[in-house]
């Protein structure tokens, strides 16, 4: 058992606890052809999926690192431990999972959510999934709410099908980083005509120092499927800095729907690089609710490749930078084919010098007929320090589309503030009352013990910035 | 003795221009006061100034209020005190419910005690059926796409619900239809009391004939020249505000 001693202290951070590290398999730091073979043998994966991970990491070694979005530079790949396992198996009965990782997700209030609200929960604590359950019903449906490597192992025809296809290894250095060392994350199944009423959800957690968590999730929706998935994410406050790198595929068959809902709330020393990609087929729908708070710096940009005609697009994000915090972040929408539409609409917020980036790719094809797209990206800037720039790419090749662009950059307004604390609140309450304003086309999309949440964090975050 | 809201000597200037030139202002609780002066005045100032606001610079002077000085404090410390200022132009709030928002400011006065939430809409829905407004408000965003008329009755919707002891309503007539006018002064007169004290600043007449203040004062050059009773609303209105300019150049040559 290994203890990490050196704790930050960060009191507006209240996920910042970490537990003892204790594990049962835990590969030593630094990374080489070998420890990726040892990580698949120990998780006595098909040799099939070793191949990909080798080939992956060769990948790896030879893709540059990107040189634009944030600064890179102080990730140090070789002292990373890229393997922990906190348990044995990934449990369905919330009694087995181990104490202290129980505690974890108690505090974190997971079990209490399922039990509410939640179609199917599953829970990951550093590298592996300790917990998964899904409802007896949604499960004779024929619905697949697992864990990857379970899938792997019982499912590998579809995930042989899908896995690496909508994110291919070359895409950039970091997905293959990812393939090749992939542990955990969501597979999410829907068979044809199947609605899935209420939210699954998938808890990420990293405890360990310095650790890397490079989940991969995969999400198909049949032809008439829908589903709503549900992602949160945290790690506590190490003085030394974690790498979450995340691969996630969403394939949308024709008529489907597919929404995805994250709210990210890492400590301040994680780099959160992460890759989203979906494919909308014919007439499907694909929504990406993107929320980012904390992390040292996010590079993330869910995409949507609109492949079938009708097909459509939804990307709402938003991105609280605070002090020492860059948030580069964005969305992606590729137009295929005839008659798609997307809407992008992106908020964010600077405060204590923090920097929020939008960057954002809008492509309309040749052929993708009588497409329409509409961005529009907002910023607020809470003082002098702070930053807030925008990067939009747009190609349009195709006559007949059509496009709206909007671009805001404000801040909040001495007039605002003042009629409000003219009726009583203090100026603090003023301006947290009118940044979860600015964010609320956001927020009311939230399933509501989201939106509670985002609320409260947002509520943290500005908590003594006012004096 | 009633409790008062005494304004001594009060210098103000805003973004470097002298607005107030020594106003002298005493307010009554249980008593409807009007100020009425022409444009330029420095009617908004003496509002703006007493909620607060920090733009309007402080000079010289004392505003008094439950026995201290007040100028030091932060509006909201003087809406807990009991203050408030209905808003020639109210400001749009996006994204923030009607509803919340006046729940959070009414948890923050001391004297407002709801036992719960639904108390509390309860309430805020009666008062907009007084004010003729439909109930859908409660949920719309702080003033977004509300008519200039509406924006007004809200105010003062904001007002009923908040209670305060001395209201300062700031141009609530202008923009406002007959229909409207009627509505909201017959809730200001629902509100007359012992308990409640209001400053009313308006350019017409049309209003104090609904409410019918006690006190009159008149300001011109950012000082009161003249106060009285209702007579001198009549006055106005049959010779305007020439006598009273006059009257202010010759304080002024009085004084130098």
């Amino acid at each position: 058992m290994v203890t990490a001693t050196q704790v930050v202290d960060k009191e507006d951070y209240k996920y910042g606890f970490h537990d003892p590290e204790q594990y049962t398999f835990k590969i030593e730091r630094g990374l080489n052809a070998d420890i990726i073979r040892r990580i698949s043998e120990h998780k006595k994966e098909p040799e099939w999926m070793t191949e990909i991970r080798l080939k992956a990491y060769e990948v790896f070694t030879q893709k540059k690192m990107p040189n634009w979005g944030g600064d890179l530079s102080k990730i140090d790949f070789q002292n990373i431990i890229y393997y922990v396992k906190p348990s044995e198996k990934a449990e369905s009965d919330w009694e087995n999972v181990p104490e202290s990782i129980k505690n974890t997700f108690e505090k974190l209030g997971i079990p209490e959510a399922e039990r509410k609200f939640l179609g199917g929960v599953g829970a990951q604590y550093d590298s592996e999934t300790v917990y998964h359950n899904l409802r007896e019903d949604l499960t004779k449906k024929g619905v697949i709410f697992t864990d990857m490597d379970t899938a792997v192992k019982e499912h590998p025809e579809i995930v042989k099908k899908y896995f690496g296809t909508i994110i291919p290894m070359e895409d950039n250095k970091f997905v293959a980083l990812n393939t090749a060392t992939w542990s955990g994350g969501s597979f999410v199944y829907i068979p044809k005509n199947v609605h899935v009423d209420i939210p699954l959800q998938a808890y990420f957690r990293i405890n360990t120092k310095n650790m890397g968590q490079f989940e991969r999730t995969l999400i198909i929706a049949e032809e008439g499927a829908s589903v709503h998935y549900v992602e949160g994410c945290t790690a506590p406050t190490y003085s030394s800095d974690s790498l979450h790198a995340a691969v996630v595929e969403v394939i949308a068959l024709p008529r489907s729907k597919i929404r995805y809902t994250t709210i990210q709330n890492w400590s301040n020393n994680v780099y959160n690089l992460v890759t989203k990609r979906a494919y909308a087929y014919e007439d499907a729908t694909v929504e990406w609710i993107d929320g980012n708070l904390g992390s040292k710096l996010t590079m993330k940009y869910p995409s949507v490749y609109l492949v079938g005609k009708n097909a459509k697009a939804d990307i709402l994000s938003v991105a609280f930078a605070g002090k020492g915090q860059h948030q580069d972040a964005g969305a992606k929408v590729v137009h295929l084919a005839p008659n798609t539409t997307s809407t992008i609409v992106s908020k964010s917020i600077s405060k204590g010098g923090g920097r929020a980036s939008y960057r954002g790719l809008l492509k309309i094809a040749k052929g993708a007929t009588n497409s329409k797209s509409n961005v529009r990206c907002d910023a607020l800037l809470l003082d002098e320090e702070s930053r807030s720039d925008t990067y939009p790419y747009i190609e349009i090749d195709e006559d007949t589309a059509t496009m709206g662009h909007e671009a805001t950059v404000g801040k909040v307004g001495e007039e605002q503030i003042f009629y409000l604390m003219s009726r009583g609140l203090t100026e603090e309450e003023a301006l947290t009352m009118i940044i979860l304003g600015f964010i609320e086309p956001f927020s009311k999309e939230l399933p509501m013990e989201y939106a509670i949440e985002l609320n409260k964090l947002i509520k943290l975050e500005m908590e003594g910035s006012v004096g | 003795m009633q409790e008062t809201l005494e304004i001594k000597d009060l210098h103000v200037s805003v973004e470097g221009k002298k607005i107030l030139n020594g106003l002298n202002l005493t307010i009554h609780k249980g008593k409807i006061h009007a100020i009425m002066g022409p444009n330029g005045a420095g009617k908004s100032t003496v509002a703006m100034t007493i909620m607060g606001h920090p733009k309007y610079k402080i000079e010289k002077g004392e505003i008094f209020y439950k026995g201290k000085n007040i100028v030091e404090l932060e509006a909201n410390e003087r809406a807990t005190l009991g203050l408030f200022l209905a808003f020639q132009y109210p400001f749009e709030i996006q994204g923030v419910n009607f509803s919340h928002f006046l729940w959070v400011a009414s948890k923050s006065h001391p004297t407002i005690k709801f036992n719960n939430v639904i108390e509390f809409k309860k309430a805020l829905k009666e008062n907009l059926v007084k004010l003729g407004l439909d109930e859908a408000f409660a949920d719309r965003a702080v003033n977004v796409g509300f008519s200039g008329g509406e924006k007004k009755r809200v105010e003062v919707l904001q007002m009923m619900m908040l209670k305060p002891e001395i209201a300062i309503m700031d141009e609530t007539d202008s923009g406002l239809d007959i229909d409207s006018l009627k509505i909201v002064a017959s809730a200001v007169n629902s509100l007359r009391s012992s308990e409640f004290g209001a400053l009313v600043i308006t350019h017409y007449q049309r209003l104090l004939n609904y409410l019918k203040p006690d006190v009159i004062h008149i300001m011109v050059n950012g000082r009161i020249v003249k106060e009285g009773g209702w007579e001198l609303v009549e006055e106005l209105e049959k010779d305007g505000y020439a006598n009273f300019i006059e009257n202010k150049t010759e304080s002024n040559r009085g004084e130098t």
